[in-house]
């Protein structure tokens, strides 16, 4: 049995935990849900040992524990399965489990017994002798969960398990995971997909702003009860604004594939799409199937294998980024830290990011030189008007909040008044008070005439902003739905292909 | 607040080289204690006051270092090392010495041509790395290296054929060039016959185009945003391909100044004494110099102090010279890992007082914070 009580845990500018009570109790596939950047990870984070919180107690089968580091964790029978995967593909599935664990049972014969007999005995079928490389994604999160039970976790943590899976393989990872907890292991399960929560788990605990806000069970709540659960009060107001979608195509893209590198599937196939002036079009789809690729397409970062990208009636599929960005691509990075700012960096030139051929940062013979007293006046403008927090322009961007930092990324990117703007996940990972105004300036630029690219993990925004939505999978436009009728088993059985052929065939579906 | 926000900055900047300089006399300390050598008389002699004729040679040579270390610089600040510069100075100096020596233009245009020669040579020679890197993906480390050895081969084959060979000397050297040509120093220092390198000018221009470049130009702010994160230049637009390869050759530019000084104001023409080492030291001076101009500038001047200071240590103080790149190793070990721990301590102090001042700001601990 494990017991968290009072978990509380501050970040600069942040509480990103606060009195989280959690109960799990043994032998049961606990689930935790709660939205992007509700502190599901941080908490996480906090019972595998990697962050220790600053204050509240942990417990496991009625002793108290206090975890310095993953090994201190380990050491209690605690074990916890990434969501980004961490193996070696030029190692075998035997090298892979043994790395840092050699002195269990050696790297040898009894190190593969002890595999085989894991494997065996949880129905996880998996060859110890096989090279990782040639193994699918469901075979290595098998081997993530091998890793852990090989270093005598009887408590494991999966966090996000089955957002890199394909729908069969979600059900064959919830086998497993029933056979776990048939033998006694206890399965603590992160998720913000509510379908899969209410399939496989026996308690479910929701956290809401970083913190814990109830235990329910599974048999007695809806899908709808749990997503209120989990935003609160603050259900997005779902579409009441006037539709001011025009006949104008400002963003076509058509016939547009990008053909996998290392061989495989293609990761886009023959995407069409196109948005208009007024235009919110929201993609929805689980992560991995192509959304952030058909975002590097537009954005130029990556040029496609065929088919063409029109901004108005320009085709811009073999531009460089910089050139589509000085054509009026605004652009917000699904990643601010990797891709959207210089953490380093004063505000101010995090302003210039992305424009620094913009006339108004430009100065001198032949405009060579960066107009940094143009650029600071910009950001004071920006700081104002998308309320941004901060002491002063001067300070790194490193040193704000994940709100405020999106907020100058909004600012910076709207400022330069933008024909169409490629949203990659605007608001997540951050509070409610941010998302609320990030919502705000989405709405007031597509009163102006601006076509949003709204690429989403989180179906109440997508619902709630987009004049229509998209379903991507496998890297293919699989359903069209109308965000006031479309429910959210309708959005979830297409974004899982369960009914993709359903939707298709259906024109009425179409014609939204 | 301004001002006392500067002076804070200053005062963090210096913070980590000082430790390192403390950390490394301490150490060097410590080592020659454990070899029952004289440590008291050690210091003494690597601390005295210079003689008016050291100082010359220690302005010069600190010259010749600024060079190579902004050449290094320039790669640092796209995250590339440029370990070629050893190899970029030393091919770039032959043939410059090789064509101004020939003597083609009169004068003070002489000298222009030849320092155009190094430049395009030691950015052609860097110019392999840069386009190596772009088209196939091989580290610059790697094939810096590799062509540092190739330059040295490549140097003494060339010079055996370019060379002119005073009889019965083995000194191999191109022609020397003509009087016309030499560029004169500058007697600053008093008593002494020593005279400051005339290109002392270029490593000061060198500088401050540094300086410029980087901080107030469009082509600086990318530069400075690829070497700051890759992937947010990437989605800037910043091509980073091309970035990569126009550094490089920059740098290469500028490494192919570094034998300037020593080829227009004291050796007069390529031979096979003409002074080796110096992108290695270079390397070490842009670290310790924080890759700043200015840092740099100090860097250079205590590199070069302590080589000349260390020439006494024999004779007066019974230590081999040697001693002082064992000072020199363990300040740039040092100062590496300063920087990295103030770094982090700024990074964390900087989001505190963010949080801290916006905490004040809302009236409400935290919580205020948030949003």
């Amino acid at each position: 049995m494990v017991e968290l009580h009072g978990i509380t845990k501050r970040f600069p500018g942040v509480v990103a935990n606060k009195d989280i009570e959690l109960t799990v109790d043994k032998g049961t596939i606990h689930a935790i849900v709660g939205e992007n950047g509700a502190g599901k990870s941080t908490l996480m984070k906090i019972l595998y040992g990697v962050q220790q919180p600053d204050e509240g107690t942990i417990m496991v089968d009625g002793n108290e524990l206090r975890l310095r580091t993953p090994s201190d964790a380990i050491a209690a029978g605690i074990g916890m399965v990434f969501q980004h995967f961490q193996l070696a593909d030029n190692f075998t599935v035997l090298e892979n489990v043994v790395l840092g664990a050699e002195g269990l049972h050696g790297i040898g014969d009894s190190a593969r017994d002890t595999i085989r007999e894991l494997s065996d005995g949880y129905g996880l079928g998996i060859d110890p002798e096989a090279l990782v490389a040639d193994l699918g994604v469901g075979a290595r999160q098998r081997i993530e969960i091998l890793k852990v039970l090989y270093r005598g976790a009887r408590i494991i943590i999966l966090d996000e398990p089955t957002a890199v899976l394909v729908p069969q393989e979600v059900s064959e990872l919830f086998d497993n995971l029933r056979g776990l907890t048939a033998e006694g292991f206890t399965v603590i399960f992160i998720s913000h997909k509510l379908d899969e929560v209410l399939q496989v788990a026996d308690a479910i605990t929701v956290i809401r702003r970083g913190t814990t806000v109830a235990e329910v069970d599974p048999k007695r709540v809806t899908a709808r009860q749990l997503a209120e659960l989990m935003v609160g009060t603050e259900l997005p107001s779902a579409h009441t604004e006037q539709s001011t979608v025009t006949d104008t195509p400002v963003l076509t893209i058509e016939a547009t594939s990008l053909d996998n590198p290392f061989g495989g599937p293609r990761l886009l196939d023959g995407i069409d799409l196109t948005i208009h002036t007024g235009e919110i079009v929201g993609i929805a789809g689980v992560e991995g199937n192509g959304q952030a690729e058909l975002v590097e397409v537009i954005m130029g970062m990556r040029e496609p294998s065929a088919g063409r990208i029109l901004l108005g009636e320009l085709d811009t599929s073999t531009w460089q980024t910089r050139e589509i960005r000085e054509a009026g691509i605004g652009y917000i990075p699904e990643d601010r830290h990797r891709h959207g700012l210089l953490l380093e960096s004063p505000l101010w030139e995090n302003v210039v990011l992305g424009h620094q051929t913009e006339p108004t940062y430009r100065t001198g013979p032949g405009r060579w030189l960066i107009n940094s007293s143009a650029a600071k006046k910009e950001t004071q403008q920006i700081v104002v008007q998308y309320d941004v927090r901060t002491p002063s322009i001067d300070v790194t961007s490193g040193s704000l909040s994940g709100g405020n930092q999106q907020k100058l990324i909004i600012g910076r990117e709207m400022r330069r008044n933008p024909r169409v703007l490629v949203a990659a996940h605007p608001t997540r990972g951050v509070d409610v008070g941010a998302q609320a105004a990030i919502w705000g300036h989405i709405r007031d630029a597509r009163r102006n005439g601006l076509g949003v690219l709204l690429i989403s993990a989180d179906l109440d925004e997508l619902v709630g902003l987009s004049d229509t939505i998209r379903v991507i999978l496998r890297g293919r436009i699989v359903g069209q739905f109308n965000p006031d009728t479309v429910t959210r088993e309708e959005l979830g059985a297409a974004m899982t292909g369960a009914v993709a052929d359903d939707a298709r065939a259906d024109p009425k579906e179409q014609g939204h | 607040m301004s001002t006392r926000f500067d002076a804070r900055r200053i005062l963090r900047a210096i913070a980590a080289p000082v430790l390192a300089v403390v950390v490394a006399v301490v150490v060097t300390s410590l080592i020659l204690a454990a070899a029952n050598d004289p440590v008291g008389q050690v210091w003494s002699v690597i601390l005295s006051p210079p003689k008016p004729r050291v100082v010359a040679a220690i302005i010069n040579a600190a010259t010749v270092y600024y060079l190579s270390a902004v050449a290094v610089a320039i790669g640092f600040k796209m995250n590339l090392f440029n370990i070629g510069v050893d190899g970029q100075y030393r091919i770039a100096a032959f043939f410059a010495a090789l064509v101004a020596g020939q003597g083609w233009l009169p004068g003070p245009l002489n000298v222009l041509l030849g320092l155009a020669v190094a430049v395009l040579t030691g950015g052609i020679w860097a110019a392999v790395a840069g386009i190596l890197k772009v088209w196939r993906g091989v580290s610059e480390v790697i094939s810096t290296i590799m062509l540092n050895a190739i330059a040295t081969f490549l140097v003494a084959l060339l010079l055996r054929k370019a060379a002119l060979e005073p009889g019965g000397s083995n000194i191999v050297q191109t022609k020397p060039i003509p009087e016309s040509s030499r560029v004169p120093g500058f007697p600053l220092i008093p008593g002494s016959s020593r005279e400051i390198y005339g290109l002392v000018i270029l490593a000061i221009l060198v500088g401050i185009a540094y300086w410029f470049v980087l901080n107030k130009t469009r082509f600086g702010f990318d530069l400075r945003a690829t070497g700051a994160s890759e992937t947010a230049a990437v989605a800037s637009g910043v091509n980073v391909g091309r970035m990569v390869a126009v550094s490089m050759i920059i740098s290469g530019g500028v490494a192919g100044l570094v034998g300037m000084p020593l080829l227009f104001g004291q050796d007069y023409s390529y031979g096979s004494t003409f002074q080796p080492g110096l992108g290695f030291a270079g390397i070490a001076i842009a670290l310790l110099g924080r890759n700043h101009p200015v840092g740099i500038a100090f860097a250079a001047l205590l590199w070069s102090f302590l080589d000349q200071q260390s020439n006494a240590l024999q004779i007066q103080a019974g230590v081999s010279d040697k001693l002082v790149l064992v000072i020199q190793g363990v300040i740039v070990l040092s100062v590496v890992i300063a920087y990295e721990i103030v770094r982090r301590a700024n990074v964390r102090l900087e989001q505190r007082r963010v949080a801290a001042r916006l905490a004040a700001e809302a009236g409400t601990p935290l919580q205020g914070a948030r949003a």
